[in-house]
């Protein structure tokens, strides 16, 4: 009740003033609307993405371990540091191998399975379902359920069932990099998680194909299956796979949860670019700076990525070459 | 309620739903700090534990921590496999511990990242193990209250080793020719943990050199860690060793389960093997390593820590005081009720029954007779460093010598920084 009381006397006009303001005052005001509905997203964006971004960018220019408010300057030490560090460009060819392979990968199955369900006559939300539910499944929990228990060393891990079917010995999936048998773990458990999400995004982008597209292209001659695809769906679908290449591309840059849960921070391979920044700043190195400088790094490379990408493939331009 | 809905305009409801909601977003992030709810009296604390795997552990920390009076202490029980991680980002936010568990370590002495705890602990110095006073010093000053010493050995059924006639090992060579000879189609000879981490400390005692000397210069890069190294990698891919089970060799599973017939494991998790095995248990050391070798056990362990920068030091390390220094039935519960560990202090040693006798006293005997503490010189980075050459030479098959040539490089760059 105290606090009531401090508002009346602070603010002794708006009982009486608010009766004589029009009704539609606030609520006509576009500006107010545009406010009220995106301020608190911005606010969540400003205090948890651009702060940080800022002041990751400071610190990369700072001796700071140990703490994230240094006051040694050493210029750009760390990027020099970050750029020699043999860990951190071997996890850059971690992830390029890791990219080329699962970019391609998932588009490909994603693609396919859309088609699948596409065609299908009846069940087809119940397929589009199951395919993609696997996307509301965490990464850590899936990783763990692969490591764990299908992909474990142990004379009973699914896995090894399996193939001791086949009278073929236990295989240690994980623990031993040779034969990098980690890969097919890795791989398989961001199909699983992954493929359904951009088919959906296939699925929609197939809706939106004109029939008559394909009404002309059978009066052409183009026979049904290979040829229509290759020169109907394709190219139709042209704005959705750029769309989808470079989210795949982006999502692969950013790799961590499952690579950190199946391999883990003391391997010295299969790091993934965030691995080794976590490990830099936040693990046993407690280097914030390095750490830092590691981060601006990786974004530079991924915006120089990102634009070449839309040079290449035209991303945006989807609309012309309609 | 009606006379103050007047005051009450439009836009100071949105305000106050837009601050709400600014509000609520903002706490959010910290309201699982496991501060209490402020009921009782005085102040706030809050203490860090990483998740031991006995039942029973957790509701003990807990008990413990509602029998302090003079301060409501909240427990945060991590249950993740890198609580070193997360107490090290802790530690820079205002949401840090005011207390926390963790290992001596130099470099959070050296940022002021732990209190000086000397004036509570030095009334009660003598009581406690010399090694482990030594291993909390820095510069005259002890950083920490020793709550539990674990030593770490191998764990074997003897009915399995006396089934293919082999005995206890006592060199490397011994060790990896028992794992071929009692790896059979169901049963792996010997189980060293998924990275094998674990053992990289006892690998560097027993081929009879340190992980640094009293200078504080690299000691662990000798001609005998390297054939070490080399016997290990033979090891890894004899296909003797038990990999990626699903526990790992803190867990007491693999044994228990009948996946390996020796492990290497810690004494706390002794009681679950005994009950689960009985009398077909035994434990030895790790075994010499090379010519110069020696038998060596890790006697690793917890340590009370303050925050120097928290917001209560003294009410923490009052806490600290009250029950790692004064309470010693919680003492001795914590370290006899739920796993086995060594007290650190010689009275509650000498008064716990249940380390005296069989199975456990024989591992007190090891960790007195071949127990290598923590040297306070050794950091988290350099632990990371050791991991990485285990990884490069064992798992991945490169050469010792690169392996530790490049643990050198990071490791020399970590005691510059440290001592200049």
């Amino acid at each position: 009740m105290s606090t009531t009381t401090t508002r009346g006397v602070a603010r002794p006009a708006p009982a009486k003033a608010s009766p004589a303001r029009p009704r539609r005052g606030l609520r006509g005001n576009p500006t107010f609307n545009f406010w009220l509905f995106t301020g608190p997203f911005l606010i969540g964006l400003v205090i948890f993405v651009f702060v940080p971004i800022g002041w990751s960018i400071w610190l990369s220019f700072f001796e700071a371990r140990f703490t994230v408010t240094p006051s040694h300057f050493i210029g750009f030490d760390n990027y020099k540091q970050m750029l020699t560090n043999s860990d951190f460009t071997g996890s850059l060819l971690t992830f390029t191998v890791f990219a080329a392979f699962i970019v391609p990968t998932t588009w490909a199955l994603s693609l396919g399975l859309a088609l699948l369900v596409h065609r299908l006559r009846f069940m087809r939300a119940f397929f589009r379902s199951v395919f993609f539910i696997p996307t509301a499944c965490s990464y850590v929990a899936a990783a763990l359920i692969w490591k764990m228990s299908i992909f474990n060393g142990v004379r009973f891990g699914l896995a090894n069932t399996i193939i001791g079917w086949f009278g073929v010995e236990n295989i240690a999936w994980v623990s031993n990099p040779s034969p990098p048998w980690y890969w097919l773990v890795i791989l398989t458990v961001r199909l699983w998680l992954q493929s359904g999400f951009y088919m959906i995004l296939f699925i929609a982008a197939l809706q939106n194909i004109p029939a008559e597209l394909y009404e002309a292209a059978s009066i052409d001659g183009a026979k049904p299956g290979w040829q229509t695809f290759r020169f109907i769906t394709l190219p139709q679908l042209r704005a959705t796979s750029t769309a989808v290449i470079l989210l795949l591309l982006i999502a692969a840059y950013q790799a961590f949860d499952e690579f950190f849960n199946i391999i883990g921070n003391k391997a010295t391979w299969g790091q993934t670019p965030l691995m080794v920044l976590y490990k830099t700043a936040i693990g046993s190195g407690q280097d914030y700076g390095a750490g830092s400088a590691g981060a601006v790094i990786l974004t530079v490379l991924i915006c120089l990525v990102t634009l070449l990408q839309g040079k290449i493939m035209g991303f945006g331009r989807g609309e012309e070459t309609k | 309620m009606s006379a103050m809905s007047s005051n009450w305009d439009r836009r100071s409801i949105f305000k106050a739903a837009a601050g709400l909601a600014a509000a609520g977003a903002l706490t959010a992030c910290g309201g699982n700090n496991g501060r209490g709810g402020g009921s009782g009296s005085g102040k706030n604390l809050n203490q860090y534990f990483h998740a031991y795997g006995e039942p029973g552990v957790e509701q003990a920390v807990k008990k413990y921590a509602s029998a302090y009076k003079d301060a409501n202490v909240g427990t945060q029980w991590i249950t993740s496999n890198d609580y070193e991680t997360k107490l090290f980002a802790a530690l820079l936010t205002s949401n840090a511990p005011d207390v926390f568990e963790f290992h001596p370590q130099i470099q959070m002495v050296k940022s002021g990242q732990v209190a000086d705890l000397s004036d509570i602990i030095n009334p009660v110095k003598d009581d406690f193990n010399p090694a482990d006073i030594a291993s909390h010093t820095y510069e005259g000053k002890i950083y920490g209250v020793r709550m539990i010493d674990d030593p770490q050995f191998f764990f074997y059924r003897k009915s399995m080793l006396e089934k293919a006639n082999v005995e206890v090992p006592t060199t490397l060579e011994e060790l990896i020719e028992a794992a071929a000879k009692l790896t059979t189609s169901k049963v792996k000879g010997l189980f060293l943990g998924n990275d094998l981490h674990a053992i990289e400390a006892p690998l560097i005692w027993s081929a009879g050199a340190e992980p640094l000397n009293a200078k504080n210069e690299i000691a662990y890069h000798t001609d005998e860690v390297a054939a070490g190294l080399g016997q290990l990698r033979k090891l890894f891919t004899s296909g003797h060793l038990l990999l990626d089970a699903p526990a790992d060799y803190w867990d007491p599973s693999a044994i228990t389960q009948g996946l390996c017939a020796i492990q290497f494991c810690g004494m706390w998790a002794m009681p679950a093997m005994q009950k689960a095995l009985g009398d077909d248990l035994g434990i030895f050391p790790f075994p010499k390593v090379g010519s110069k070798g020696k038998l060596s056990v890790y006697n690793g362990g917890w340590s009370m820590f303050v925050n120097a920068k928290g917001k209560n030091v003294e009410a923490a390390k009052e806490y600290v005081k009250w029950l790692w220094i004064d309470q010693k039935k919680y003492q001795e519960d914590f370290a006899t009720s739920y796993g086995f560990h060594i007290p650190p202090r010689k009275s509650i040693a000498a008064s716990a029954d249940k380390l005296k006798s069989g199975l456990p006293a024989e591992g007190a005997k090891l960790f007195t007779d071949y127990g290598h503490f923590d040297n306070i010189s050794w950091t988290q980075a350099m632990w990371s460093a050791l991991d990485s050459v285990i990884s490069d030479s064992v798992r991945k098959g490169g050469s010792p010598e690169a392996a530790l040539d490049k643990a050198d490089k990071t490791i020399n760059r970590e005691l510059k920084k440290l001592f200049g």
